[in-house]
């Protein structure tokens, strides 16, 4: 293949006989060379045809390449479908999906494309292998898709991942084209359930023929189908099924007594699932509960000191994410996990500062610290907007963060969330050993129950306060590190929990970091379990409220305080 | 102390005092050589974000208009004033640049609270507005120009499209909890039920400003959609909550194929901010995008781009709005032959000026402009792609014909009608507050 133009007249290729001698109707030079160039095309091709080659791959379909590189929507569907039709393609098919197959401008040619340090790393759309070139960013140009397009391309690459090696991709390829199947569809499902051993993969293509079978009108074979069906959890049977479930919607009485019987044990199942998935939900906004107040229990609880920049700590941590996902944009879980210590350290230094430039001052006036550090929250939102812009960062989630782990249809956990419900319960963990086995806990409890006694006893209270406060501020930078991964990133990220946090001290009685968890995780479960009655907006007036009347009731919290020291 | 009265340091005290009363005299000269325009956008606060742009897109026109030798022979001048996303302090200002500076014409305001809140000051002073951003309706104004969106041109056909082309029928309808989703929810929630749509097909959810926590919601949406019938979410969702919303939408594997939201807030502007991954494939509808390849278009991105000294910032659909707005101003300036609020008002009505995006945009009668309307599908680059676009331009229609309390009312401000809420029922003007 020379020339374009070569290319595009290949589909209409000359007879054989032509070839034999150049045929100079209207002589031209132009005319006979190109004549000359179809002949050599035509003799390659042979050539390669003859030699029982396959035939260089691409070189056979230049046609629909061009319509998808050039086309309209519309063209690049119809180019996708012809390309659908040759395994050959399915790495190019894959990589159009996954957003890599560029155009290469200079050559006029379709390549996949990879990010490299200068730009674009481009290799062959066929194999994906072959390096081409690497190139400036601007030196290729996106393909762009629409949902319809994304679709279509969603079944073609299904229907040649059906015979793939990986059991896995098999699966995904199963699950792709019986999402409403089609009659070419279903007949390619039931080829392959004849050759496949693999038991997941089986039982899959089994429940999209069960609900083929559902809608046919082979009675028996529709008994046997609901009576499979009503002990999966698929979403498209439960669908159908509920459907024929619905009065006068079957003729037959017995088909339609079944499926209401299978409804009725499905329903019963996927209420165990909501009740699941909501004390999820709970937990995890609970996590974060806890999380963005768990420092604040430390500085508010412990040392009595109340903290309106807490919320501004925890913007601190997130911007350190987002400082270390600039610094490494290679490696965005790595440098996620590195921003924890990072978020900590920036946290804790700050918090010190305070802690030693304003707040030791003001001990014993509670009114003037709160003030003094909301002053600080200002002052730290507004250096923040002055540094980065007052525009929202990006923090990117990486890849093992994202996207929901399965169980089945009707039941599905976020794996962010379920990260941070780990990691919440790892730094409460961690913060409690500390209090618990180090020496700096010890000092931190005995200054907490009695500062003058704990001073007798040679303690440096002065040191002991900027290290507490220090350690309440570094867990906060912690917490932003997960808010990052949940929430937008900007200068008004602390605003939007400083109030939860106090809610949750105050909740769980100041003091007591085992009631900074039970009441972070059942505020959050509480609010989960209303929502769906009272909407977002009044499920977190009515748990305000119930907050305003428990505290009129027991002023401590949940866990008050016992002893001397509470009375102090 | 010696002082020696020397000619040449007397010489010296002349000019300078000479040259110090010229030059506290050429400014007053100037000024009478000036035609002041006001431009009203928070710099500060919370909507710094989106209206900081807008400043500088005003900056931009007066410049290029004073390039090509300005208006009437004489020189615009900007005057810039920052309300600070207060709501009141718009109205402060704008009192401050009619009165005070004496502007011929104020271009300005972004949420639909701060435009309540100007409109009693202009109407009082006469002075004129141009209002650049999408909105909901319900109101015209004798001395508001609305250059962005009604419903008619934003939400309406973006239903029509989704209804049409995509075959949805089951709706969400999610917004934040203030007076532009409820309207425009309002509007579409008589709309839908006017084409057939039942009760129990459409679902209405209110969310508080900058919600973070989508779990439930994006787990009801995910139950509601999976029902058997297409389902689609209609966004007028605002501003920073949208990036929790459409992350919650990926992580629970609810793709664009499958539920795709169509949103009416989210341009190139927000998305330059955002991690663009789990948006690819979901919908906006505007009046405008970037990326619409037409010469117009990218004249004016290459002009924006120069003036902004920035080769990545992006266009969006209320830069358009003002482009358009402030050139109509001056054609009609020019038409009238005059900046008096009144003349220009008159002269205002039926000038056209052509779109970016291609057609012609033409001040109508009730003060609200005809646009294309265009739907786009958001790429990975924060761009989005044309998927649907009406093939001529629709006229805004300033009281929704869906509503049953406000479908005798029109908007018609030339004579013999001249009001803001005609009842075409009663024949009177209605004086419904707006």
């Amino acid at each position: 293949m020379t020339t374009n133009h070569a290319k595009n007249d290949f589909k209409t290729l000359p007879l054989p006989e032509h070839t034999a001698g150049p045929v100079r109707r209207n002589g031209g030079v132009f005319k006979s060379l190109l004549s000359l160039a179809r002949a050599a095309i035509w003799a390659l091709f042979l050539l390669t045809f003859s030699a029982n080659l396959a035939a260089q791959t691409g070189d056979d379909l230049p046609q629909p390449l061009e319509q998808l590189r050039l086309g309209s929507m519309a063209e690049r569907e119809q180019a996708i479908e012809q390309l659908a039709e040759d395994s050959r393609n399915l790495k190019l098919l894959q990589a159009l999906q996954d957003g890599q197959l560029m155009d290469w401008k200079a050559e006029s040619r379709l390549v996949i494309a990879s990010e490299s340090a200068k730009g674009y790393n481009l290799r062959d759309p066929f194999d994906g292998k072959a390096v081409l070139a690497d190139v400036e960013r601007d030196a290729v140009g996106k393909l762009n898709l629409t949902n319809k397009l994304r679709s279509v391309l969603r079944k073609a690459i299904g229907g040649l991942q059906l015979n793939a090696d990986s059991a896995d991709m098999r699966l995904e390829a199963v699950k792709a084209i019986a999402k409403d199947a089609d009659d070419k569809a279903l007949q390619l499902l039931r080829k392959r359930l004849e050759k496949e051993r693999d038991a997941a993969v089986l039982a899959a293509i089994q429940e999209a023929l069960w609900l083929q079978d559902l809608n046919g009108d082979d009675k028996p074979a529709r008994l046997a189908a609901i009576t499979a069906l009503k002990n999966i959890n698929n979403q498209d049977a439960y669908n159908r099924l509920r459907e024929l479930a619905e009065p006068d919607a079957e003729a037959d009485p017995e088909v339609a007594e079944q499926a209401r019987s299978a409804v009725k044990k499905i329903e019963s199942r996927l209420q165990n699932y909501a009740a699941i998935e909501t004390v999820f939900f709970g937990l995890s906004l609970g996590a974060v509960l806890v999380l963005a107040s768990i420092g604040l229990a430390i500085t508010f609880g412990v040392m009595g000191v109340i903290n309106m920049a807490h919320g501004e700590l925890m913007m601190l941590g997130a911007y350190t994410t987002y400082v270390m996902q600039q610094l490494l944009p290679e490696y965005l879980g790595t440098a996620l996990i590195i921003s924890i210590p990072m978020a900590f350290l920036v946290a804790a230094l700050v918090g010190v500062i305070i802690e030693r430039g304003i707040i030791r001052f003001l001990y014993g006036r509670p009114l003037e610290t709160l003030l003094a550090t909301f002053g600080v929250s200002l002052f730290l939102q507004q250096s923040v907007r002055s540094i980065f812009s007052p525009l929202n960062r990006s923090v990117s989630t990486p890849d093992w963060m994202s996207g929901s782990w399965q169980i089945n249809d009707f039941l599905s956990l976020t794996w962010n969330r379920f990260y941070i419900l780990i990691f919440c319960l790892l730094v409460f963990t961690a913060l409690l050993q500390i209090l618990k086995r180090t020496k700096l806990g010890l000092e931190v409890r005995a200054v907490a129950q009695n500062r003058g006694m704990a001073r007798a006893m040679g303690i440096p209270t002065a040191r002991v306060d900027a290290m507490t406060f220090g350690l309440g501020s570094g867990i906060a930078g912690v917490a932003g590190v997960a808010l990052s991964q949940i929430t937008n990133v900007g200068p008004n990220l602390g605003q939007a929990y400083i109030v939860d946090s106090f809610m949750v001290v105050v909740f769980g009685g100041v003091g007591n970091l085992f009631g900074t968890l039970v009441a972070g995780f059942s505020l959050g479960i509480a609010n989960k379990f209303l929502e769906p009655y009272a909407g977002a907006v009044l499920a977190k007036i009515l748990v305000l409220v119930f907050i305003i009347l428990f505290i009129q009731k027991k002023p401590r919290g949940l866990f008050p305080q016992k002893g001397r020291a509470a009375d102090g | 102390m010696k002082i020696a009265f020397n000619p040449l340091r007397k010489l010296a005290l002349t000019a300078a005092l000479s040259s110090l009363l010229l030059a506290s005299v050429t400014p007053a000269r100037a000024e009478d050589g000036t035609i002041k325009v006001g431009v009203l956008h928070s710099l500060s606060g919370t909507m710094a974000i989106s209206e900081t742009t807008l400043k500088d897109t005003m900056l931009m026109l007066i410049d290029e208009q004073n390039k090509k030798g300005g208006l009437l022979g004489k020189k615009l001048e900007a005057v810039v004033v920052d309300p600070a996303s207060d709501w009141p302090l718009f109205a402060e200002k704008a009192r401050e640049l009619l009165t005070k500076d004496k502007v011929a014409s104020i271009f300005g305001c972004w949420t639909s609270v701060s435009r309540k809140s100007v409109l009693p000051v202009i109407e009082e002073l006469n002075g004129i507005l141009f209002y650049p951003v999408q909105y909901e309706g319900e109101e015209s104004s004798k001395n508001v120009f609305y250059t962005g969106a009604a419903p008619n041109q934003q939400a309406i056909p973006a239903v029509d499209y989704l209804m049409n082309d995509l075959k949805v029928e089951r709706w969400i309808l999610a917004g934040t909890d203030y007076v532009y989703p409820r309207t425009t929810n309002k509007i579409l929630e008589a709309y839908l039920k006017a084409k057939g749509v039942k009760e129990k097909d459409i679902m209405i959810n209110y969310t508080p400003f900058g919600h973070s926590d989508w779990q439930s919601i994006v787990a009801d949406i995910k139950k509601f959609g999976s029902a058997g019938k297409k389902t689609a979410v209609v966004s007028t969702i605002n501003g920073d909550a949208n990036i929790p919303f459409y992350k919650e939408l990926g992580n629970q594997g609810v793709s664009a194929e499958d539920i795709p939201v169509v949103a009416f807030s989210v341009g190139e502007e927000e998305l330059s901010g955002m991690d663009t991954k789990p948006l690819v494939g979901h919908l906006a509808a505007w009046n405008y995008f970037m990326s619409v390849d037409t010469t117009k278009n990218a004249a004016f991105i290459k002009q924006w781009q120069d003036y902004i000294k920035n080769p990545k910032r992006v266009t969006n659909d209320p830069m358009e709005a003002h482009y358009i707005g402030f050139n109509m101003w001056v054609k009609a300036v020019e038409k009238a032959g005059t900046t008096d609020p009144e003349a220009v008002q008159k002269a205002l009505i039926g000038v056209e000026f052509p779109n970016l995006t291609g057609g012609i945009a033409k001040m109508l009668p009730n003060h609200h402009i005809s646009k294309p309307v265009l739907i786009g599908e958001i790429q990975d680059d924060g761009q989005f792609v044309t998927v649907w676009q009406t093939n001529k331009v629709v006229d805004g229609d300033a009281w929704s014909d869906y509503l049953p309390e406000s479908k005798p009312i029109i908007a018609d401000w030339t004579a013999p009608i001249s009001c803001g809420n005609y009842n075409t029922k009663t024949k009177k003007c209605s004086g419904q507050n707006y």
